[in-house]
């Protein structure tokens, strides 16, 4: 059964190369220019969403329906993708599926191949790109271009995304309109760094494009079982221009994202705005069912990884995410380590969650994921629906399969920790190593066997003088 | 095995139980009284241009722009007796759209608690494209087309139609998560409020 396999990468590409995340962390933590952009974004969001969710008296029921409905999805995941086929086919659209990431590129690729045009038009989507779509595209001798400004910027300064709803948000403004003047031919010479002068630009460039352009692809924020409905939630009009002027359109979409009922749309319409920009509604939502004005519509259903994590008792509540990023915007780590060092199209606590999760543990990055977290449970308090963030963490850590060595060591401490005597030559023994390991002021990666665990926490450095020499010798 | 064959076979066949059971401890409405006010306010704080006219004052207010604007069908004639208006039937090709001034429509709802407009496409709102391309759209609300909340405005919207819910013009946050408005999307939005 070729393309069918549950091994990691298969699934979802690790970006190539990415170290585990105390790696990529350090690296992006040194970035002052990197800290500076993070934690001005992320502080005025921060406050933003406290007063959007402040304003709704009955936001922590709010909640609770919007965890309801996503987990009895999530149980009856077979019936209401069933019943969603059913509709949309009805409608006059068409239903594919896919087990994984290869699947899916091949049969979007195939879609447009069938149109015979060699462009497509993208609406920002991280189904797509967790499957890989864009470099899969390519290799098949399509492009797609992306439309969404931070995605757009992105794409032009040959980056990768860092933040799910704003994936250039490492960049600033002076940066934003750098890489324009690099990349964007006929952008106007006096083009300053003015958001509004920025965002113009933008227009300008892919005005043609919109207007001329066949196939667009997208993903969906919801679809509803029960009408066949999908949903985009933009604020651009971009995701507008891809729905509604291509005669093809392709929407790719993660198999938890269904939704039973039209009804339960107004839970999430509620939900994901004020999470996610932090405001009463986004500028558009766009709703349809099926073909719709003449349209072709395809619909791509991928599972890459979702139905294994689904068995998973206590990982399942990542499936309930709605990609509103409030999580990430609220974490310390985040907010210091930035996206690139979770090493996936979904970065933060969210992230550190989902991608291991999808892409079944293995690689290097995702057993480090779990514990790129300080468990200090900001996220999910932050949570649109809930989501355990800490409790996944602290699960997957267990799962993660402890080594000889750390056994040993713990033993080792055990037998240490029971005698006055061998505590203190211990602490004296640790004060004389520490001054050899820790020439950086932290104890990094260590040799052989200690390795598993140094690769993935950082050790501050033994004190050189015990408590109890320094309470004799006052 | 097909994909979906096998994606559903991992799922399971269990019988559906427990939606009725959910919980919808939520609001209906998040503020009582005249949904019109909050409406006007909610849709001028996204920056959208918002007026309340009477209606008699319509064919005055709408002709009051410079330029020409797509019409679709549907719209009454009496509001554009003083507009330069351009007929989408036959429909227009996208160029022509992109050379109009903009588009005047009506709207199927109107939250209040959002200040959001919803257009369902149906007579007098046009196609999808019409209110997407031209850079200017000015939109009639008639106060009965105002609900409260986000509730109200679901149920009395069909699935059967494609929709759109505009909540002030095009914007973007994706640099440095601030809002600037005017990207893609009507750079102009103009909300017309009459008495119904």
């Amino acid at each position: 059964m070729p393309g069918h396999h549950d091994t990691a990468g298969a699934a979802m590409p690790t970006y190539v190369g990415m170290p585990a995340f105390p790696d990529a962390a350090r690296a992006a933590v040194r970035d002052t220019q990197l800290r500076r952009n993070l934690a001005h974004a992320t502080t005025t969001i921060r406050a933003k969403r406290v007063t959007a969710v402040g304003e709704l008296a009955d936001w922590a029921e709010l909640r609770e329906t919007g965890k309801q409905i996503k987990d009895h999805t999530i149980e009856h995941l077979g019936h209401y993708l069933r019943l969603l086929e059913e509709q949309v086919t009805a409608r006059g659209g068409t239903v594919h599926w896919a087990r994984d990431a290869a699947e899916a590129n091949q049969v979007v690729t195939d879609l447009i191949k069938a149109t015979g045009e060699t462009e497509v038009v993208k609406v920002k989507s991280m189904a797509t790109q967790e499957i890989g779509l864009n470099e899969a595209l390519d290799a098949a001798g399509i492009h797609a271009y992306e439309t969404d400004l931070a995605e757009l910027i992105v794409q032009l300064g040959g980056d990768r995304p860092s933040h799910i709803l704003v994936p250039a948000i490492h960049r600033n403004r002076a940066e934003i309109r750098e890489i324009f003047r690099r990349e964007m031919p006929g952008v106007p010479d006096d083009l300053t760094d003015d958001p509004a002068r920025l965002a113009a630009a933008a227009r300008e460039h892919l005005r043609e494009r919109f207007l001329a352009a066949k196939v667009a692809v997208s993903g969906a924020n919801f679809a509803v079982a029960e009408t066949g409905s999908l949903v985009v939630v933009e604020s651009e009009g971009n995701g507008r221009m891809c729905l509604t002027l291509p005669e093809t359109l392709i929407s790719v979409m993660g198999i938890e994202k269904v939704l039973p009922t039209w009804r339960d749309l107004e839970v999430f319409l509620q939900l994901l705005p004020r999470s996610s920009t932090a405001e009463r509604m986004n500028p558009y939502t766009s709703v349809w069912s099926g073909a719709t004005e003449g349209q072709t519509f395809h619909l791509v259903l991928v599972d890459n990884g979702r139905t294994a994590t689904r068995d998973d008792e206590v990982g399942r509540q990542a499936l309930r995410c709605i990609r509103c990023s409030a999580c990430l915007n609220v974490c310390p780590v985040y907010q210091r380590a930035g996206g690139h060092a979770y090493g996936s199209p979904y970065p933060g606590p969210i992230g550190a969650i989902l991608s291991p999760q999808l892409r079944g543990a293995g690689s290097p990055v995702d057993d480090s994921l779990p514990y790129a977290s300080t468990l200090c449970g900001a996220c999910f308090e932050a949570c649109p629906v809930a989501i355990d963030i800490p409790e996944v963490l602290v699960h997957l850590r267990s799962r993660a399969v402890h080594g000889r060595t750390e056994r040993a060591a713990m033993r080792f401490a055990a037998w240490t920790l029971r005698s006055p005597t061998r505590l203190a030559f211990g602490q004296r023994l640790a004060g004389t190593a520490g001054r050899v390991l820790g020439r950086r002021g932290f104890i990094g990666r260590l040799p052989g066997p200690m390795a598993r665990w140094t690769d993935t926490r950082d050790a501050p450095v033994p004190a050189t003088e015990t408590f109890r020499d320094w309470w004799n010798r006052r | 095995m097909s994909a979906r064959e096998e994606i559903l076979r991992r799922l399971g066949d269990a019988p559906v139980t427990g939606y009725d059971a959910i919980p919808r401890h939520y609001l209906r409405r998040h503020h009582d009284g005249d949904v019109v006010d909050l409406f006007a306010e909610r849709a001028a704080d996204y920056r959208a241009q918002v007026r309340r006219i009477a209606r008699a004052e319509l064919p005055a207010v709408l002709g009051e722009p410079d330029g020409r604007f797509a019409v679709p069908a549907g719209l009454p004639d009496a509001w554009t007796a003083e507009v330069d208006a351009v007929r989408d039937d036959p429909p227009l090709s996208v160029a022509d759209l992109d050379a109009l001034d903009g588009v005047i429509t009506g709207c199927a709802v109107a939250i209040a608690e959002t200040g959001t407009v919803v257009l369902d496409h149906g007579p007098g709102q046009g196609r999808r494209a019409l209110t997407l391309v031209p850079d200017f759209h000015l939109v009639v609300v008639e106060t009965g087309q105002i609900v409260a909340d986000v509730p109200e405005a679901i149920e009395r919207l069909s699935p059967d139609r494609p929709l759109t819910f505009v909540s002030g013009p095009s914007a973007t946050s994706d640099i440095e998560l601030s809002r600037v408005e005017g990207v893609h999307g009507p750079r102009r939005l103009s909300i017309l409020i009459v008495d119904a």
